[in-house]
């Protein structure tokens, strides 16, 4: 069981008290009614899903509540830093890189 | 004579300490603090089961818990039958009655047997060649009969009457293994000040110390230091000793699963005892203390009972006080086997003789040896072996060629040399090293915070590794944070004549490649160095490959005594070193952990939480019948008098329609949606329009997902300009919440809005039917009921029974309705006053059957029922609740996708069968022509199929391609026993223009 770090709550809390929300820094476009299908496409269906370091949402569901944005590398299973939503995407360097 | 092979003068047993057990329904007599295997021994039993495949006989091979051939059932009660448990863990209890496995009729004599003279045809693959046809016989003939004739222990045909439980724990440093190594570091960690959890597999910790005669440590013997040791660390406050624990598994961030026998080796266990106790353990450090793994010898018919490794021999001998056997030989390729000829001969065991397959064997143990006129047969191989129920010949002779000799034993011990315990370290997805100079895999890599230590980290000298252990635990303890100062690191002098080293891995002279020899390599799947060569032969490169072929290593051992040796093959046969051929993925549990340690509590009632209405004793009371709605137990209907559930739906339809009937709907998800922005924050959430819905007014909302498809839906009432109670499926509340919340916060987070939970605050108690207002009228305070101030669809907030009140105008049932809220607290007393009013009108209650049944005569659809996710509000016949001039909602886009507007999409219709007394399955599919050849084309299924009184005749609603352009046409629902006729119809069976809400 993983132990992710709430930026809300300021402390690592156990995985059971989390929910995965998918991939992160993903904005709803603002005229969506207008959008094309290519672009809703991009919107709603693509997804990344890296080999090494993926941004995702996570919700402390089971505590605060609130939704947050996690760096987490998919080969090692560890998060590298969680961060307030609304905030930007974070610069991890040599982290960041294809590992 | 009991026990003839206990030795009185050796072992550490106290023989007053006698103990009674039954094996294959024969008494016999072992000792306190014996295993099943040592009593079984100093019995003179060897033969104690039948292997997988060709049911040969099989003895011990060890001490402990790499044991693949020693599995017995242990049979405790009729409900505590245990299959497979490995013999040589099996602590001893007074009537312990065990059982052999995989055997008919009898151990001794087994039918199965005839398996192992077909094992020419056996060999690997076997299976996957011979059974491929006919393609169906598989699964009616082959595959039972390969199941019966294959395999091990029986399950046990009962309930597991036991209690697990389980428990969380933090600490600095987790020790994992309680030997020399593991008992230093855990000495060393807590006199830092750390937290420190030793976990230890055995009774009593001392790991390899309980067979090694010479280890000295601190002056003292090395089991009397163990146990001192062990009795330290147990009174230390910041210890805790978890004995019969086995640390099985490796997660992320440090997580360790250990699992805790507490019950399993006791006469009479108290029955509330817990038999297993699951610890999931957060270190900050981990110190792996898990010793080495002693491989036999591969040659040909290694697997005779009384063949068995030298380690174990010395364990019976020193710890058990057991010979294991009256003229043993003693076969290896490594050093440490020595010892085991030196302590069994000192006992005054008969040593026939001592095979060393190497050409010129040196070092003070091999003096020691021949000074006590054992006979050193070096540069020599076992050949072969007779006995067919237990060994009782070896053939010996020269590796360079010479005369064979034969030789009478009892028993033969092999040891080819010790293989690092690296499961968890593996597990914790460090990056195993082979090390070249001694031919095995060494933790390299870590990829967490751990340290091996000992044998297990490749450290062969008992002087080295308790240093080693040492240095580790008082680092550990300073990498976990804690700080005392001058901590006092100890000092412990150790030493022993013994090494664990490698020695040789692969096949012994005779089973090499080309011979017809039967050399196995893995017990307990029946895998032979030849059919490893084999495997190779036929094409397998990678070794995971060989591994499936041969099922090498994938029995319940996982290959402990045997990876190494199937590797050494492999890696032979593809002419390629042992590290370009890699070694399979090592995967949790190190040793089986039963599923009741893993699922502890959470079964039976306790599986998951039961969630009952404030409602629920007064529905039990009057004979309800339950159904399980989620984890919601909901009243499903009323039975009275002897009535069936038909017979009951039927009356409880006919009264609401009649008269009234009241309704428990708790369960109704409710979120309070607050705040000035709480109309727009509506309008994005809903499909519907908002901002023009007056105070006091109710409308059907829609909420879609960006797909555009049906999420949920329910009535909202608007209470304030700046509040909505929301409703939403009873099974949807939760994740409606989590939606809301997740726009709320992420993508519309400067709207102003409050979203609180309110399903369980709101007892909810809907009054249907034409009575319906003369019911609750007495009970409502200063609300005006009439149809002008309070028409259909609309909300006031007031006082029912003296209690505050949210009194909703709504209708599931097309007659005219209310759902009074009350706060959860009163809702049983305003039920009962509710249940008095009705009983004066001729009010039933209803559960939520004729829920079902009303509201699909009126063709109200039940999200997840009539919709399965890839229905938009159109296909429901909806397309009125979207607000068409909206900007703005989640699922606008979706709506507007190409194949979301295309024509013939599955729509809801309602469907008459032509026989008015037949009721369609739900989930029945719908064809054109039922004379069409099978497999049809499907053109929708059912959804809802009830009998309705009202109607007198069935009703039901499906989804069906272009329904809605299909009105009066005949379909057909395949059905076993014959195609059913419907005619597509509206959705609409009872009331079409909707006159009852008004009636």
């Amino acid at each position: 069981m993983l132990l992710i770090h709430c930026p809300y709550c300021e402390e690592e809390r156990p995985e059971l008290e989390f929910r995965h929300a998918g991939e992160a820094h993903i904005a709803r476009p603002e005229n969506i009614a207008e959008i094309s299908d290519e672009a809703f496409q991009r919107y709603f269906f693509i997804r990344a899903n890296p080999k090494g370091v993926t941004f995702e949402r996570w919700r402390h569901i089971h505590g605060c509540g609130r939704f947050f944005n996690a760096a987490r590398d998919t080969v090692s299973d560890r998060f590298l830093m969680t961060y307030k939503a609304g905030e930007p995407k974070p610069d991890l360097g040599e982290a960041g890189g294809n590992q | 004579m009991t026990q003839p092979f206990r030795l009185p003068t050796a072992g550490r047993l106290d023989a007053a300490g006698t103990v009674s057990f039954i094996f294959d329904g024969k008494p016999h007599t072992g000792l306190a603090g014996d295993t099943l295997a040592s009593a079984l021994l100093a019995n003179g039993v060897h033969l104690v089961g039948r292997s997988f495949k060709y049911h040969r006989p099989r003895g011990i091979l060890s001490a402990g818990a790499e044991e693949p051939n020693a599995l017995v059932g242990i049979h405790r009660d009729p409900a505590r039958k245990t299959p497979n448990v490995r013999a040589t863990v099996q602590e001893l209890y007074d009537g312990l009655a065990a059982v052999s496995q995989n055997r008919w009729p009898s151990l001794a004599f087994d039918v199965g047997a005839l398996n192992d003279l077909g094992a020419p045809f056996f060999s690997a693959g076997f299976y996957y060649k011979t059974f491929m046809w006919p393609r169906a016989a598989w699964e009616r003939l082959y595959e039972p009969v390969i199941r019966r004739a294959a395999g091990l222990g029986t399950a046990p045909d009962q309930p597991d009457p036991d209690r697990y439980s389980n428990r969380f724990a933090h600490c600095d440093v987790l020790v994992v293994g309680g030997g020399a190594a593991g008992l230093a570091a855990a000495l060393a960690a807590s006199e830092a000040g750390a937290r420190v959890i030793l976990a230890d597999e055995q009774a009593e910790p001392g790991g390899s110390l309980r067979f090694e005669a010479g280890a000295v440590i601190d002056g003292m013997p090395g089991w009397e230091w163990a146990q001192r040791t062990a009795a330290q660390l147990a009174a230390r406050d910041n210890v805790r000793l978890l004995t019969r624990t086995t640390g099985f598994g490796y997660y992320a961030q440090n997580m360790l699963g250990l699992v805790e026998r507490l019950t399993d080796h006791l006469a009479a266990p108290h029955p509330e005892a817990p038999r297993e106790r699951l610890w999931q353990v957060r270190a900050k450090r981990v110190v792996l203390a898990t010793g080495a793994i002693e491989r036999h010898m591969v040659f040909p018919d290694n697997d005779r009972p009384g063949i068995m490794l030298a380690s174990a021999a010395r364990t019976y001998l020193n710890h058990f006080g057991v010979a294991v056997g009256r003229r043993v030989a003693v076969y290896t390729a490594d050093d440490s086997a020595y010892a085991a000829a030196i302590d069994l001969k000192k006992k005054g065991v008969e040593i026939a003789a001592l095979v060393d397959l190497r050409p010129a064997p040196q070092g003070a143990h091999v003096e020691e040896a021949r000074g006590l006129g054992i006979e050193v047969l070096a540069g020599h191989a076992v050949t072969g072996t007779e006995g067919r129920l237990r060994v009782r010949r070896i053939d010996v002779a020269p590796v360079n060629g010479g005369a064979p000799r034969q030789i009478e034993v009892d028993a033969l011990v092999t040891s080819s040399g010790w293989t690092p315990a690296v499961h968890l370290f593996s597990q914790s997805r460090g990056k195993l090293a082979f090390n070249e100079a001694t031919q095995r895999f060494l933790p390299g890599q870590y990829v967490q915070d751990a340290v091996s230590v000992g044998a297990g980290n490749g450290t062969t000298g008992l002087g080295e590794a308790v240093a080693e252990a040492l240095q580790a635990g008082e680092k550990a303890a300073k990498e976990a944070g804690v700080s005392k100062a001058r901590a006092k690191v100890p000092n412990l002098e150790a030493g022993s004549t013994e090494r664990w080293s490698s020695g040789m891995a692969g096949a012994a002279p005779g089973a090499e490649a080309g011979k017809k020899a039967m050399a196995f390599v893995d017990f307990q799947n029946d895998v032979t160095a030849k059919d490893i060569r084999q495997a190779v032969q036929e094409g397998m490169r990678s070794i995971e490959h060989v591994k499936r072929f041969t099922t090498t290593g994938m029995a319940t051992d996982q290959g402990k005594t045997s990876n190494l040796h199937a590797l050494t093959i492999a890696s032979e046969m593809l002419g390629k070193p042992i590290p370009e051929v890699g070694l399979t993925t090592f995967r949790p549990p190190y040793t089986p952990v039963t599923f009741g340690a893993l699922v502890g509590h959470g079964r039976g009632a306790l599986f998951e939480p039961t969630r009952r209405t404030p409602i629920h004793t007064w529905a039990e009371a009057h004979g309800a019948v339950f159904e399980d709605v989620g984890q919601w137990k909901r009243a499903w209907y009323f039975p009275s008098g002897g009535e069936d559930m038909h017979a009951a739906v039927a009356r409880e339809c006919r009264t609401v329609r009649q008269s009234a009937g009241i309704f428990d709907a708790s369960t109704l998800g409710k979120i309070e949606v607050v705040g000035p922005d709480a109309a727009r924050f509506m309008e994005l959430m809903y499909t519907n329009p908002w901002q023009k819905l007056a105070v006091g007014r109710c409308r059907y909302g829609i909420m879609l997902r960006e797909d555009g498809f049906i999420y949920d839906d329910g009535v909202v009432g608007r209470l304030a300009e700046d509040r909505f109670h929301v409703t939403t499926t009873t099974g949807g509340a939760p994740r409606v919440l989590h939606h809301m919340e997740d726009y709320l916060q992420t993508e519309f987070p400067d709207l102003k809005v409050w979203l609180t939970s309110t399903s369980e605050q709101w007892a909810t108690i809907a009054v249907q039917g034409p009575k319906s207002r003369d019911i609750v009228a007495p009970l409502v305070e200063d609300i005006d009921l009439s149809d002008e101030a309070m028409p259909h669809m609309s909300v006031r907030e007031g006082r029912v029974c003296g209690v505050p009140a949210r009194l909703f105008r709504i209708s599931f049932t097309g007659e005219r309705g209310f759902e009074i809220n009350v706060p959860a607290d009163y809702g049983l007393s305003v039920w009962e006053a509710v249940w008095a009013e009705g009983g004066k009108h001729g009010a039933c209650a209803y559960g939520t059957e004729t829920m079902h049944v009303l509201r699909a005569e009126k063709g109200f659809i039940i999200v997840g029922q009539d919709t399965d996710g890839t229905v938009t509000p159109d296909d429901a016949g909806l397309g009125w609740a979207i607000g068409r001039k909206k900007k703005d909602f989640v699922g606008i886009r979706g709506l507007k996708r190409p194949d979301l507007t295309a024509p013939g999409r599955r729509q809801l219709v309602g469907l008459k069968t032509s026989d008015p007394k037949t009721v369609l399955e739900e989930g029945a599919q719908i064809v054109a022509d039922p004379n069409q050849p099978v497999p049809m084309k499907m053109i929708g299924f059912v959804t809802s199929s009830y009998w309705s009184e009202n109607c007198g005749r069935s009703i039901a609603l499906a989804l069906v391609e272009n329904g809605s352009h299909r009105m009066g046409e005949r379909l057909h629902v395949p059905m076993p026993d014959g195609a059913v006729e419907v005619e597509v119809v509206p959705t609409v069976f009872f009331d079409e223009k909707g006159e009852r809400t008004n009636g």
